[in-house]
């Protein structure tokens, strides 16, 4: 008896735990599994996403909008789904699809080796390329041959993350939120921040301070995460997007975003 | 719900393995983890020392003030100057109470250094040294007002000075009264400092977030993280607790 006590209280305590992980650090709605499980029978979908990266996502007014919500919107509306948004740190958004707590993460994600041993993607929907934003009144810094050496401020499990640590003498700072390591940039405290072209654009458009660089730093493809044991929803969400780019919806909804 | 323990022991623990290996070996993984211990155990040390200095002078201000409230025998000027002093503690304990730590520190961070470069250790030491020692300033508080007056007018009979009495008769017995409490506050301190990978520092729990963006198994890197903070919580307990079976060695 004493034994299944102690052994109830490892399990308990494991699931607690990675139920925390799986709802990261800034969810908007904590949920147990019981009810995620419940969601697919009620009819909805439920993406992972990190609003904290516009123009893909971002909240305008309490809402959660972007690029990656309208496609998310509109694979839902094909598939006979009502979507549902769950806001979380970046780098929970694997993990909260590997434990079922979501069907699908759009989050500007890049397809990377390291993220395919642990879910699957789509068919690429974008692709896009890492920038490096520096002060305005930089001249040292004029491509990614120039950061060696240098203090580079990323977010914590971004592409720009994992490349940037490669860089010879480099000192990566890793900020849980993209828009914390620009305010550092502006501040003098890192050299050059590399993070995804769109947001960098869109931090660099309201601030005169700060400028993206032409060169980019790396290019790559932006995919739909779905869990590993999900063929079937992968499958129908590779028609969607076959679809949208067909229709020419996607372009639509990107111009929506992007100004040229 | 199956449980994959039960059905297949060998290759759970193969499992296991191969996911320790992912997550600390490959890559030197394990680095983060061993400079975040040493990030974590240089901020919490310091921390504790601007925490017990100045949580020291702003319990003295506050129970000097407390007791000689009503003394009529004090001049004008030292009730002003106390009463400024103490107002000062006051308006210090009430902030740094009544606002989160990591909101403090990023505040520090990001308002105070706006447009420096600073350490960031730095920053952190200075966040949480602050932080802390408005808790220990209240700690050592309930001590010395623990004390009876009876010991203080003694001391003052016997020819010590307000300072002198303070610092050889109060103080030795108000320590050894609030050790348990103060133990609580290094524990909580040392566990507070988890934050600060909020302003992209590299402690302990930071260097856990690191390995788990890159091998996505949440496990492993939490629970060493976890286990790490355990252990040092646990020697300090034991310090703490021979400090004060040594500090009874004189009670009778």
């Amino acid at each position: 008896m004493k034994k299944f006590t102690k052994l109830l209280a490892c399990v308990l305590t494991a699931a607690v735990m990675v139920t925390a992980v799986g709802c990261g650090g800034n969810t908007e709605t904590t949920e147990n599994t019981e009810t995620t499980e419940n969601t697919e029978t009620a009819g909805e979908i439920v993406m992972a996403t990190n609003a904290e990266f516009p123009p893909y996502e971002f909240r305008e007014g309490g809402e959660i909008v972007g690029i990656d919500v309208e496609i998310a919107q509109a694979i839902a509306e094909k598939l006979g789904y009502t979507l549902k948004i769950e806001d979380m740190a970046f780098d929970s958004i694997i993990p909260a699809i590997q434990s079922g707590k979501a069907d699908m993460g759009l989050a500007g994600m890049t397809v990377t080796e390291d993220r395919l041993v642990n879910v699957n993607f789509s068919d690429s929907y974008v692709t896009a390329y890492q920038a490096i934003i520096v002060k305005a009144d930089n001249t040292d810094i004029t491509g990614p041959d120039s950061l060696t050496g240098k203090k580079i401020g990323v977010q914590l499990g971004t592409t720009g993350d994992i490349y940037s640590s490669d860089i010879e003498g480099a000192t990566v700072e890793r900020y849980s939120k993209g828009f914390e390591a620009v305010q550092a940039l502006e501040q003098g405290k890192i050299d050059a921040v590399i993070i995804d072209v769109e947001p960098a654009k869109e931090f660099a458009k309201d601030n005169a301070n700060i400028k993206v660089l032409d060169t980019p730093f790396t290019e790559e493809e932006y995919a739909i995460a779905i869990a590993k044991d999900n063929e079937e929803l992968l499958n129908s969400v590779n028609e969607v997007l076959k679809e949208l780019k067909e229709s020419g919806k996607f372009d639509e909804i990107k111009a929506k975003y992007i100004s040229e | 719900m199956y449980n994959p323990v039960l059905l297949d022991m060998a290759s759970t623990l193969q499992n296991y393995k191969e996911r320790f290996i992912l997550n600390f070996i490959s890559d030197d993984r394990w680095k983060y983890l061993v400079n975040g211990f040493f990030t974590t155990i240089k901020i919490a040390f310091f921390a504790v020392i601007i925490g017990i200095v100045l949580g020291f002078f702003v319990s003295i201000v506050r129970s000097t003030y407390e007791m000689n409230r009503n003394d009529r025998s004090k001049g004008k000027v030292y009730k002003v100057i106390m009463g400024i002093l103490n107002f000062i503690c006051r308006a210090y304990l009430s902030i740094i109470r009544g606002t989160p730590v990591v909101v403090q520190l990023l505040i520090i961070y990001f308002v105070i250094f706006q447009s420096v470069s600073i350490d960031k250790v730095l920053v952190a030491v200075i966040a949480f040294g602050v932080n802390s020692g408005a808790y220990v300033a209240e700690i050592f508080r309930s001590g010395i007002m623990s004390i009876d007056k009876g010991q203080f007018e003694a001391g003052r009979s016997l020819g010590f000075n307000y300072f002198e009495t303070m610092v050889y008769i109060i103080m030795p017995q108000a320590f050894k009264n609030v050790l348990p409490a103060l133990g609580n506050e290094l524990i909580t301190l040392l566990k507070e400092t988890s934050v600060s990978g909020y302003i992209a520092l590299e402690d302990l729990t930071k260097g856990g977030d690191i390995i788990r963006s890159r091998t996505y198994d949440p496990f492993m890197p939490l629970i060493a993280v976890a286990i790490i903070y355990w252990v040092v919580v646990v020697i300090m307990t034991f310090l703490v607790g021979k400090l004060e079976r040594r500090l009874r060695n004189s009670d009778h």
